[in-house]
């Protein structure tokens, strides 16, 4: 039933002078039909407004990350949050789209490909093709979650890593390795006909563990920034600009919204609104989980931390954000927020340098919330359990291999980081000729 | 003429600035600096590690006067600039030969 206010009237208006509250006569009549739009143009219209949310994320991470490193290396952090996703687009539209989804004679398989380009197919444009977008909806809103995956990576390994092969690098993972691995879920490959299909709702695997397990062979083979961990022990390297990361986390937090909600691929309002809210819970318990840890180990509110804990709760509910009560996703995003401290200083521990943690947000963050669907919410179970260590043990498996196999080919060919003069006077000024402030004196 | 130079604490310029403008003292050079004394830089955290900034910032003076009211510049910046917590900074005091005012080729004191 719709009411339309067809008329109105207030009676004693002179007395608006005297503070008198005022009358209001109004007049509603009940319609008998009010055209609205149709339901189609309604969800496609969501899932566009979520693609653009989705695409805001990579000025999230390039905010994010070049604050959280020096200032003489802020052009190269910069310079690759922006190139990637320019070639994440490009290659997502060359190969990547018909590597993820490419058809359903594919179904139950490990790879598949639908043929170059871009080709819409009969009725690309009405609910012939899906009730929730049409097919240009549907690239778009893929491809930014790849030029999101890629992204992932640079952080990992900031301030040290050589521009070109890092470009070479991303353009293979980002064209190959991360359509390969979507069409094993979303693409209906073997991950989604398991008997108790593996679950990844929005891509705690799918997306975040890919670009997690790039970063982690990334900073792993290319070694620790110089003076960060020295035979006095471990040195902190403080990022630039700490303003500026909080903007980033903020855009991040925006764009999720996009992420979580668009993967409902349709306006739906009762998931939709759903998934935002535990999307928003997960978040918010995992900057109160990384609070607490933080504070416990090192006695001070560390707001880097905080920040990483609010990714690691948004990266954790991804996975199972429309299988989980609000509960539910409070737990995710404690647990979330307290792992991705003990990531940071596992890491740490171990020698491997990620100036943003990244491997903590994005690899710890992802597996965490991919198993968390067996554990919590409407699926949970042994079954589940085993279905989701079977999706991340395979996910992990090969992007740790062909990770591997990309950036050692690189490092002993051409080389894959910047030598000890370059990495001490900044990336900035060897590897672009610029200066992020070229107005101050760097500070080192 | 003599010229003063006075590392001070940041958070005192105002009350100095305001001290020997009293005098009539009009013009003064003031930067930001980074050095070391005795005070020990307060030490930072940054995700879990602890760490001491290398340096203390600081704020200097320079100030060229005639002689007569040197000693009331320095009582300025005694009085004004102390905290009595380590830090509070030093002052030196110079000679100074030959003055010049650019636009009129004033010299001496009368191009102060």
């Amino acid at each position: 039933m719709s009411w339309k206010l067809i008329e109105s009237e207030t009676t004693k208006p002179a007395k608006l002078l005297f503070n008198e509250p005022i009358e209001y006569h109004l007049t509603y009549k009940l319609m008998e039909e009010i055209p609205v739009a149709d339901l189609f143009t309604v969800n496609n219209l969501w899932m566009m407004i979520a693609t653009t949310m989705v695409f805001i994320m990579n000025l999230g991470f390039a905010t994010l990350e070049s604050g959280l490193t020096r200032s003489k290396n802020a052009v190269n952090i910069l310079f690759k949050n922006t190139i990637i996703p320019a070639i994440g687009l490009l290659t997502y539209a060359i190969v990547g789209f018909n590597l993820m989804y490419p058809g359903a004679e594919f179904a139950g398989g490990f790879f598949g490909f639908a043929g170059f380009g871009l080709d819409a197919p009969e009725g690309w444009d009405s609910s012939n093709y899906n009730a929730g977008y049409t097919y240009f909806t549907d690239f778009l809103f893929q491809a930014m979650f790849a030029a999101t995956a890629a992204t992932i990576v640079s952080g990992a390994v900031a301030e040290r890593v050589k521009l070109g092969p890092f470009i070479t690098f991303s353009i293979l993972y980002v064209a190959f390795i991360y359509p390969i691995v979507g069409m094993w879920k979303w693409g209906g490959g073997f991950l989604n006909t398991l008997e108790t299909p593996f679950y990844d709702f929005a891509g705690s695997t799918i997306v975040h563990s890919v670009g997690g397990w790039a970063a982690l062979v990334g900073a792993f083979l290319l070694g620790p920034r110089i003076g960060k961990y020295t035979p006095q022990g471990m040195k902190a390297i403080p990022g630039h600009n700490l303003a500026m990361a909080t903007i980033g986390v903020f855009l991040l937090w925006f764009g999720w919204f996009g992420f979580n909600g668009g993967s409902v691929l349709s306006a739906n309002p009762g998931i939709v609104s759903k998934v935002f809210v535990t999307t928003s819970i997960s978040a918010a318990s995992g900057a109160i989980g990384a609070l607490f840890i933080s504070y416990l180990k090192f006695k001070t509110y560390d707001i880097t931390m905080v920040l990483n804990g609010i990714l690691a709760g948004l990266v954790g509910i991804t996975a199972g954000a429309d299988q989980m009560s609000v509960l539910d996703s409070a737990f995710i995003g404690l647990i979330g927020g307290g792992l991705v401290v003990f990531g940071v200083v596992f890491f740490d521990k171990i020698k491997i340098d990620d100036p943003v943690g990244a491997i903590s947000v994005h690899l710890v963050g992802g597996v965490w919330g991919t198993l968390a669907v067996g554990l919590f919410g409407n699926l949970a179970g042994m079954d589940q359990v085993i279905s989701q260590l079977i999706g991340i043990g395979a996910v992990g498996a090969f992007c740790f291999t062909t990770a591997f196999l990309i950036f050692f080919a690189l490092k002993k060919t051409v080389g894959i980081r910047v030598d000890e003069k370059e990495e001490i006077e900044g990336l900035d000024i060897n590897e672009h000729a610029m200066r992020a402030y070229p107005d101050f004196a760097s500070k080192d | 003429m003599k010229k003063i130079e006075a590392i001070i604490r940041t958070s005192r310029f105002d009350q100095i600035h305001t001290c020997i403008s009293k005098l009539g003292v009009t013009f003064l050079s003031f930067y930001e600096i980074k050095g070391m004394g005795f005070e020990h830089a307060r030490l930072e955290m940054y995700r879990g590690v602890a760490y001491e900034p290398t340096y203390i910032p600081r704020t200097k003076l320079e100030i060229v006067v005639p002689d007569e009211i040197v000693p009331s510049v320095i009582q300025c910046i005694l009085s004004e600039g102390k905290t009595g917590e380590v830090g509070d900074g030093k002052i030196f005091v110079y000679d100074v030969l030959e003055a010049y005012r650019i636009r009129n080729n004033e010299t001496g004191e009368a191009a102060l």
